[in-house]
């Protein structure tokens, strides 16, 4: 309950320093030179622009409530935002999910492997992918997939289109992972390196307990524990990494919407997708902060008790 | 004699084991000779770094990855379930055969540290069953059954409770208690203490020993403590093995280290040991460090710490030498023509003092 | 009978020198010291050495080095500086001395087409990394972005470094509401996506080296705070600082004098990490066209201009990102090798 309300006050926060910012924006929406200042003053008219700071932050939030993120000044006139997200978030969300499906396993797996034969070939290759994974952009794996899947082998389409959702996705899904894979190969192969380490590892084998289900029963089960709190931090890289790469792949998403918005100076596009993303980022915290208690007896327990 | 009737368990001979580390070959256990017969408790002394653990840890099979076996053999005698005598070499047998036929269901083992020897994502009662279940293939309910009555042998109040519990929701002397538990899950023959004591506070560290003392008794167990602690040493265990840097220093009966110490090494243990019955101004250190094993050791390892070496022990290893009764000592001071060295004046009043108490309790 | 076989014996013949050396060493055994039988090294001595044993952390070392001293030299002594533009000479492919007689890099296009002689250039011209579409020198440009880029990763680090560290030293140190209002703040931060925080920044600032430096600096110092309060909340509770304390130092000398010193290895390993994380944050504001403005030029600018014509041009993006990659992984590299020399715990056994 004490993290919900203070998800609550958090995304409070960001709202006001979003307004704040946007407030501070040079220039405005309507920077058309065919407009003169008394037409300039009777869009402010419309869209309530004239008014004084704090009524409009107000006017804005009360908004929200209702989900309206108001409309957009100029990519598409008039549009209310909602319409434009409500298109673009799932394509982003499906795209996200994906990655973080396939980077996960493909991580995990590498990692574990890893950890497992270390200082085998396997090891020395799982540290060498995530050493790349993790310090290359996405976007560098976007153009060289685009450039040899895409480009010269002509395996998959370059361009993600709608009507083929799936085979046109599997480019920006690949370059978005790369980075999770290598994210959690790190994490799962140093957790269970530290794992295999620990006493009750040792007890389970003074038990007599044969090394498969030394692995299967102690060691995988304490590995994935901690490894959960690293998937918040990747959905935020899952975020960031969607701008670039749906700009290269030409993907309908938020990320694109954002660019749009910036180029454009479209206030309530930019303030809108801001806020979605940092929902989504406070949410995914959220669930992972409960999750975490509810697969680690240590915290569930102590809690059920009070 | 005795000796016939007395049933070996265990025999350790020659045990010879290095590690591969980056900076070379570590000689981390160096020729260790020890017997352990049957319901009797063998103490294994040493300060860390000298070779107890890695000890304990090869009976059990228990190997690190860059760990060599490179001589001796670990024969360990049972009865099978038909009454056949057998006997294993544990050094040539595959992890995973140890694993599967010895451990736990012949030699059990009790961890340093109860905070971290638990796994703590899993209730105790199945931690328990987990190894009746793997050996003797238990159905649930007996399991249960059984490690309740286990939970109740080792003393823990209300065992019914604590079964669904996770190991965070027990004290540090409750949990080494189910530690202890899991070691017996499977009726053992032999069970290993590793420092059982040493991550307890002081007021359950007795409690846990008279547990472990009972149980043995009950259960017809021989016993190995692996323990820097002298202290715990006098009340538990029959015999006593000196350790350092990987070799058996000295052996013999509790009496005969307590009350004749021979090794310098020894007395410098002893000397160390706090007691109330001496005034002593300040507590005695044994100088300087442990020797880098990773160097190959001339002569007696201990020679470069110890004020009484000569200069014999610079250059040429000590044998084991014979004084008498169980006693063994290796060090040069042991040989008919070496100098007459006594031990230290306030050891010898310490070891007076000890004796004027044990007579007087004898006399009551 | 091998060396460690240890049957008991009563007595050993031993020859008369070896009986002869059965005498003590030391006359009066109670004044004994014994010499310490391992050398003592200091801390430092020892991060030294491990760093040396570690062949990623060489590598990532060596590779910066030379990236470092290619973006310092090159812009200093070639003819050309990154602006020169010279239209006839668009879009030259990269031609290299030696390698052409190979068939690779030597200025032919697919169709047999001699670029070069096309554009009129005398035989012995090269352009190593070929030309952009303005003709500018590819290889003055590369250097000289690189250059650029380091130093606003470095700068960034540098402010991040100093505000992070005071921030966390303070948030930890003093604990209480302090620590409470100051850990509140950074969660409010924490939970906007840091990109959408930079690029919101990107716009209300002047585009411009500084503010992209800002920019960086936004959120960059959060890690560093964090560290450094960690650190300082596991530093207070050892003794040395109570210690202090119950001495009566001033917080400003426990702080500086007890606190720093010891986090110092930490907040190094931070930075490390800090400077590749700067150097793709610079390449994603370049990327959605927030970054340095032509003629200028960064590695990510490099990148994201390249990037338009990348089809018919890879050369213009792929040696940037080659750069850009290597850059990063060494990095990394020599980060993680740095912290398992100061950590080294988990290394052995």
């Amino acid at each position: 309950m004490k993290r919900i309300a203070l998800a609550v006050v958090t995304l409070f926060a960001i709202t006001f320093l979003l307004f704040l910012l946007m407030e501070f924006l040079p220039g405005s929406p309507f920077n058309d030179e065919k407009l003169n200042e008394t037409q300039k003053a009777l869009l402010f008219a419309k869209y309530g622009l004239d008014k004084p700071f704090f009524t409009r932050f107000f006017i804005y939030l009360k908004n929200l409530i209702h989900l309206d993120f108001g409309v957009s000044y100029v990519i598409t006139i008039d549009l209310p935002v909602r319409t434009m997200l409500a298109t673009r978030l799932p394509v982003t969300i499906r795209i996200g999910l994906q990655a973080m499906i396939l980077g996960v396993l493909i991580g995990l797996i590498l990692g574990i492997i890893a950890a497992l034969k270390k200082n085998s070939a396997i090891d020395t290759t799982a540290t060498v992918v995530s050493v790349l994974g993790f310090s290359v952009p996405a976007y560098v794996f976007a153009l060289l997939l685009v450039y040899f899947v895409a480009f010269r082998l002509q395996w998959l389409p370059i361009r993600y289109n709608a009507r083929q959702p799936f085979i046109s996705s599997i480019l920006p899904t690949i370059s978005l992972s790369m980075y999770i894979i290598a994210t959690m190969a790190r994490y799962a192969r140093s957790e269970m390196i530290d794992c295999l380490n620990t006493d009750y590892i040792l007890l389970a084998k003074a038990k007599g307990v044969t090394q498969p289900r030394v692995i299967r029963r102690h060691a995988l089960r304490n590995t994935l524990v901690p490894i959960i709190t690293v998937v918040a931090p990747l959905t935020v890289g899952i975020i960031t990494g969607s701008v670039v790469i749906e700009q290269i792949f030409g993907v309908p998403g938020l990320g694109q919407l954002l660019l749009l918005g910036v180029t454009n100076n479209d206030y309530n596009v930019i303030s809108a997708v801001a806020l979605v993303y940092s929902f989504l980022h406070i949410v995914i915290m959220l669930v992972v902060d409960i999750l975490y208690g509810i697969i680690d007896p240590r915290i569930r327990v102590a809690g059920g008790e009070k | 004699m005795a000796e016939e009737t007395r049933e070996r368990v265990l025999s350790i001979r020659d045990l010879d084991i290095s590690f591969d580390t980056s900076n070379g070959t570590m000689n981390a256990i160096r020729g260790v000779r020890l017997d352990l017969y049957k319901g009797e408790t063998i103490a294994i002394v040493g300060e860390s770094g000298s070779g107890k653990s890695v000890t304990a840890k090869a009976i059990m099979g228990i190997m690190a990855k860059n760990q060599h076996i490179n001589g001796g053999s670990i024969m360990y005698s049972y009865t099978d379930d038909e009454g056949r005598k057998e006997t294993l070499d544990i050094t040539k047998m595959s992890e995973d055969e140890v694993r599967k036929t010895i451990c736990g269901k012949h030699i059990a083992m009790v961890f340093q540290d109860p905070m971290t020897s638990l796994n703590p994502t899993i209730t105790i009662g199945k931690q328990i069953m987990e190894g009746m279940v793997d050996h003797y293939h238990y159905s649930k309910e007996e399991a249960r059954k059984k490690a309740i009555e286990l939970l109740d042998d080792v003393g823990i109040v209300d065992p019914e409770k604590r079964f669904g519990q996770y190991p965070h929701q027990l004290s540090g002397g409750m949990r080494q208690r189910v530690v202890i538990a899991i070691a017996l899950a499977c009726n053992p023959d032999i069970l290993i203490c590793d420092e059982p004591t040493t991550a307890l506070d002081v007021t359950i560290q007795a409690k846990i020993l008279n547990l472990i003392k009972d149980l043995q008794k009950k259960k017809d167990l021989s016993v190995i403590y692996i323990t820097h602690d002298l202290g715990v040493v006098a009340q538990v265990a029959d015999y006593v093995a000196v350790m350092y840097a990987g070799r058996i220093v000295e052996k013999g009966s509790v009496d005969e280290i307590y009350y004749d110490p021979r090794h310098p090494y020894t007395w410098g243990l002893l000397s160390s040991m706090p007691d109330l019955s001496t005034n002593t101004p300040r507590l005695f250190a044994i100088p300087g460090n442990p020797i880098n094993l990773l160097n190959q050791v001339k002569g007696d390892a201990f020679a470069a710490r110890n004020p009484y070496a000569l200069q014999l022990d610079f250059e040429k290893q000590p044998p084991m030498f014979n004084v008498g009764g169980k006693h063994r000592v290796a060090s040069w001071l042991c040989h008919p023509k070496a100098p007459k060295v006594e031990m230290p004046h306030s050891l010898r009043v310490k070891i007076d003092n000890m004796l004027k108490e044990v007579n007087a309790y004898g006399k009551q | 009978m091998s060396e460690h076989v240890f049957t008991s014996v009563t007595d050993v013949d031993l020859t008369p020198e070896e009986l002869a050396e059965l005498k003590l060493v030391n006359e009066s055994p109670d004044e004994f010291e014994a010499k310490d039988t391992y050398e003592v090294t200091g801390f430092w001595t020892d991060v030294f050495a491990r760093l040396r044993k570690n062949r990623g952390a060489i590598v990532g070392f060596a590779l910066i080095a030379i990236i470092t001293l290619l973006a310092v030299f090159v812009p200093l002594f070639s003819s050309v500086t990154y602006k020169d533009a010279n239209i006839d000479h668009a879009y030259l492919p990269p031609k290299v001395p030696v390698l052409e007689k190979l068939g690779i890099l030597d200025g032919i296009d697919e169709n047999g087409v001699d670029l070069y002689a096309e554009a009129g250039l005398p035989d012995g011209t090269y352009y190593l990394f070929g030309t952009d579409s303005m003709g500018r020198d590819m290889f003055v440009r590369l250097w000289n972005g690189t250059r650029i880029s380091l130093l606003m990763a470095l700068l960034a680090v540098l402010t991040d470094l100093i505000i992070g560290m005071s921030y966390g030293l303070v948030s930890g140190y003093f604990g209480g509401k302090v620590d409470f209002l100051m850990q509140r703040f950074v969660e409010v931060l924490n939970g906007i996506p840091s990109l959408v925080i930079i690029t919101l920044f990107a716009l209300v600032l002047k585009p411009g080296m500084i503010s992209i430096i800002l920019t960086l600096m936004i959120t960059g110092w959060i890690p560093m705070s964090r560290v450094c309060r960690a650190q300082v909340l596991k530093q207070k509770e050892f003794e040395y600082v109570l210690a202090s304390r119950v001495l009566g130092s001033s917080n400003r000398h426990i702080i500086f004098s007890e606190i720093v010193p010891n986090v110092l290895g930490q907040v190094v390993i931070m930075s490390m990490f800090s400077i590749p994380s700067a150097i793709f944050t610079e390449s994603y504001l370049a990327f959605i066209g927030l970054g340095v403005r032509a003629p200028m030029a960064s590695l990510g600018s490099l990148v994201s201009t390249g990037y338009k014509s990348f089809l018919a041009y890879p050369y213009l993006v792929i040696i940037p990102i080659i750069v850009l990659g290597t850059l990063m992984v060494s990095f990394n590299l020599f980060a993680d090798g740095l912290r398992d020399a100061f950590d080294p715990t988990m290394k052995e056994m």
